[in-house]
């Protein structure tokens, strides 16, 4: 997407100039922001106004400012990013950039590039060279590489939800509520799934263990079956606990049948963490037979990719686990290139450090007990999150129950 | 006592071709040609109008269309900014000639094209301007500043209604007749809410530049070819003077072109 920021002048408003640039730049399929307007007062007085015009490709748009030059348009004279020399590895200068996960532009002295990856709390680190525009995260940036200071020459598009068709994120807004029609919801979130899945757009799962806990893995697994997850973004106590369950039928040593306690079975999770070890990792176990059912084994036979990220709490971890938070961050960085959805279940820490990564293109899902998940994954920027106040288990059946249907 | 300016057609020809009526093969015949602009002309001292002759210039054959010379409010004269590079060199003669008779001159900057009374007419104290194919509409906005008055732009579409006063004519009762399909439907919605008792002329009339017409208070010269037109005009109690003009419409202009008002308007306050 390609913009330029026009300017009107005159009698635009009885002339109905105005509305003709607006109906032009609309029938041509661009859209416009009017960042400006001021209405002349009397009757001789001239009216303003400045608008922002985003077309679909450089062409397109060029024939378009061709045409509303006609009209008396005046194109406004683009100013480049200001630029400043990283001082030291690890270090931005002072005054940079901050980047949004909105889709962002920086403008050169010879057109505007896109900002890659739309990734929110990084600096911009320019390549003039090689014309690229990287967000870049303080583990990223080098003594010397140009990053973008101030907010001259940087447009950002603002996440506008879809106005063509009613999806399930155009109805609810990230306010979180239990008193929302979960049903309807649900069904229309499994619409989504159906859709992405059509569309080869791939779905992110970011879990907690209470998906095992409150027995909602058999749901997990059969959405993992079907082709419905691509990806799965998860902690030690996921994966741990998932195992155990296989492994010994408990979660943190509760029968998952009977709700009842098992004898010693708070040394399960323990136990089966020492078996994935022992096996080289969780891939090595499917392959020689030791894990045969749970949403790991799924994973494993589906192909689906999955990173496991450690934390300082972690029993083991599971030789899976990716213990450098930095590094952790980097692998899952690298695996959301075609990520549309995002499902976030029962994981606050997890949900807020993927909402991190997301572009805000990505429709957020936030399932959780405790309504303060959502609004806090909203608060730290995650703001496309729309949240779900639900137990896990019964909204997983229901989504399954929906899908099952739609496939 | 309307005073007028007008440019006998000695150096008068189709010379080049700059729109779509001029065909140098077809060519305009000088003394039909010359007949008429008299007839024209003693029609205006007729009517008791105060006509002024600017002499004309060889090589220069539609200086005749004096309309284009540029526009008068009062004693302010803002010159043309012609389009076409054969028209350029009348800017300054007729700069000259007004400067020369009192008026004060105030030039439009270089880049904006204007060109004069043929794209700008008065209703009451609103000026409606046509762009596109010889004025632009930053000149519009330029004017609305010199003169502080309320300018409505209009887009004109058909290429042989290039001036809007070849498809739009105001009337001193405040109404105007016009050709509608020579506006695009923004300007066509913006001349009927601004401008009441409009009169439509059907496009076989419109053909022979019948809104190309001079008005002075309940007397109308326009060109021959309009019957229900002159019919309309005077059942709202207009006489209309139809004289021949095929000459000067084979260069793309009739009675209102070869005439321009000093001033248009005395004042637009």
């Amino acid at each position: 997407m390609l913009s330029e920021t026009i300017e009107l002048r005159g009698h635009i408003i009885d002339s109905l100039i105005l509305p003709k640039v607006l109906d032009e730049i609309i029938t041509h399929g661009a859209t416009f922001k009017i960042s400006e307007f001021r209405i002349g007062e009397g009757r001789a007085d001239q009216s303003f106004a400045r608008i922002e015009v985003t077309g679909p490709s450089a062409d397109e748009l060029d024939d378009l400012i061709l045409r509303l030059r006609q009209h008396g348009a005046e194109v406004l004279e683009k100013k480049s990013v200001q630029l400043a020399a990283a001082p030291a590895d690890g270090v931005f200068p002072e005054h940079f950039y901050v980047t949004t996960n909105q889709q962002t532009f920086a403008q050169l002295d010879d057109g505007e590039v896109e900002v890659h990856p739309a990734l929110m709390d990084s600096a911009i680190v320019l390549d003039r060279t090689a014309r690229t525009a990287t967000a870049t995260k303080f583990y990223g940036v080098k003594k010397g590489m140009e990053v973008v200071v101030g907010h001259q020459g940087i447009r950002v598009v603002p996440f506008q939800r879809t106005t063509s068709r009613t999806d399930v994120f155009e109805f609810m807004a990230s306010n979180v509520s239990i008193e929302k029609p979960k049903t309807a919801v649900i069904r229309e979130m499994a619409r989504e799934f159906q859709r992405a899945k059509d569309e080869s757009g791939k779905i992110l799962v970011v879990g907690g263990p209470a998906i095992v806990h409150t027995g909602a893995a058999e749901h997990f697994e059969k959405l993992i079956d079907w082709g419905y997850i691509n990806l799965l973004f998860a902690g030690n106590a996921l994966a741990a606990h998932d195992i155990e369950n296989a492994l010994f039928g408990t979660s943190l040593g509760v029968f998952l049948e009977k709700g009842s306690l098992a004898e010693a079975g708070h040394e399960n999770h323990m136990r089966a963490i020492n078996v994935i070890r022992s096996a080289g990792g969780i891939k090595p176990a499917v392959k020689s037979g030791l894990l045969k059912s749970g949403i790991m084994y799924s994973c494993v036979k589906n192909g689906v990719d999955y990173v496991l990220a450690g934390s300082i709490r972690d029993d083991g971890p599971l030789p899976d686990v990716i213990t450098d938070a930095l590094e952790a961050q980097r692998a899952m960085r690298a695996k959301l290139e075609g990520v549309t959805i995002a499902m976030m279940m029962g994981t606050m820490l997890h949900s807020i450090a993927v909402g991190n990564l997301l572009p805000a293109t990505v429709k957020t899902i936030c399932v959780d007990m405790n309504p303060g998940v959502v609004t806090k994954l909203a608060d730290r920027g995650t703001f496309q999150a729309i949240g779900l106040v639900t137990d896990i288990e019964p909204f997983l059946r229901e989504l399954t129950d929906c899908i099952e249907q739609l496939r | 006592m309307r005073k007028l300016l007008l440019c006998a057609p000695d150096h008068y020809g189709i010379e080049y071709e700059i729109n779509p009526w001029m065909s140098r093969a077809r060519g305009a015949d000088t003394p039909i040609a010359q007949a008429q602009w008299k007839g024209l002309h003693e029609k205006l001292l007729s009517l008791g109008c105060d006509v002024h002759l600017v002499p004309g210039v060889p090589r220069l054959p539609d200086m005749v269309f004096t309309a284009n010379a540029g526009l008068t409010v009062g004693k302010k004269f803002i010159p043309s900014n012609f389009r076409h590079q054969e028209r350029a060199a009348e800017a300054p003669l007729f700069a000259k000639w007004m400067e020369d008779d009192g008026y004060e001159i105030i030039w439009l900057p270089k880049d904006q094209f204007f060109e004069g009374e043929g794209d700008a007419l008065f209703v009451g104290n609103t000026l409606f301007c046509g762009y596109k194919f010889r004025t632009d509409v930053k000149a519009h906005r330029t004017v609305a500043e010199i003169l502080k008055c309320l300018v409505i732009s209009v887009e004109l579409v058909d290429p042989r209604f290039y001036h809007i006063d070849t498809c739009f004519c105001p009337l001193t009762d405040g109404g105007a007749f016009w050709f509608p399909a020579a506006f695009d439907e923004y300007g066509q919605r913006t001349i009927r809410d601004h401008v009441p008792n409009l009169i439509d002329v059907p496009e076989e009339e419109a053909v022979h530049f019948s809104c190309n017409a001079v008005v002075l208070e309940q007397e109308i010269v326009l060109p021959e070819g309009a019957p229900k037109l002159v019919e309309s005009l005077g059942k709202r109690g207009y006489r209309c003077h139809a004289l021949p003009m095929t000459e000067f419409l084979k260069a793309g202009g009739a009675c209102k072109c070869l005439t321009m008002f000093m001033p248009q308007r005395e004042t637009v306050t």
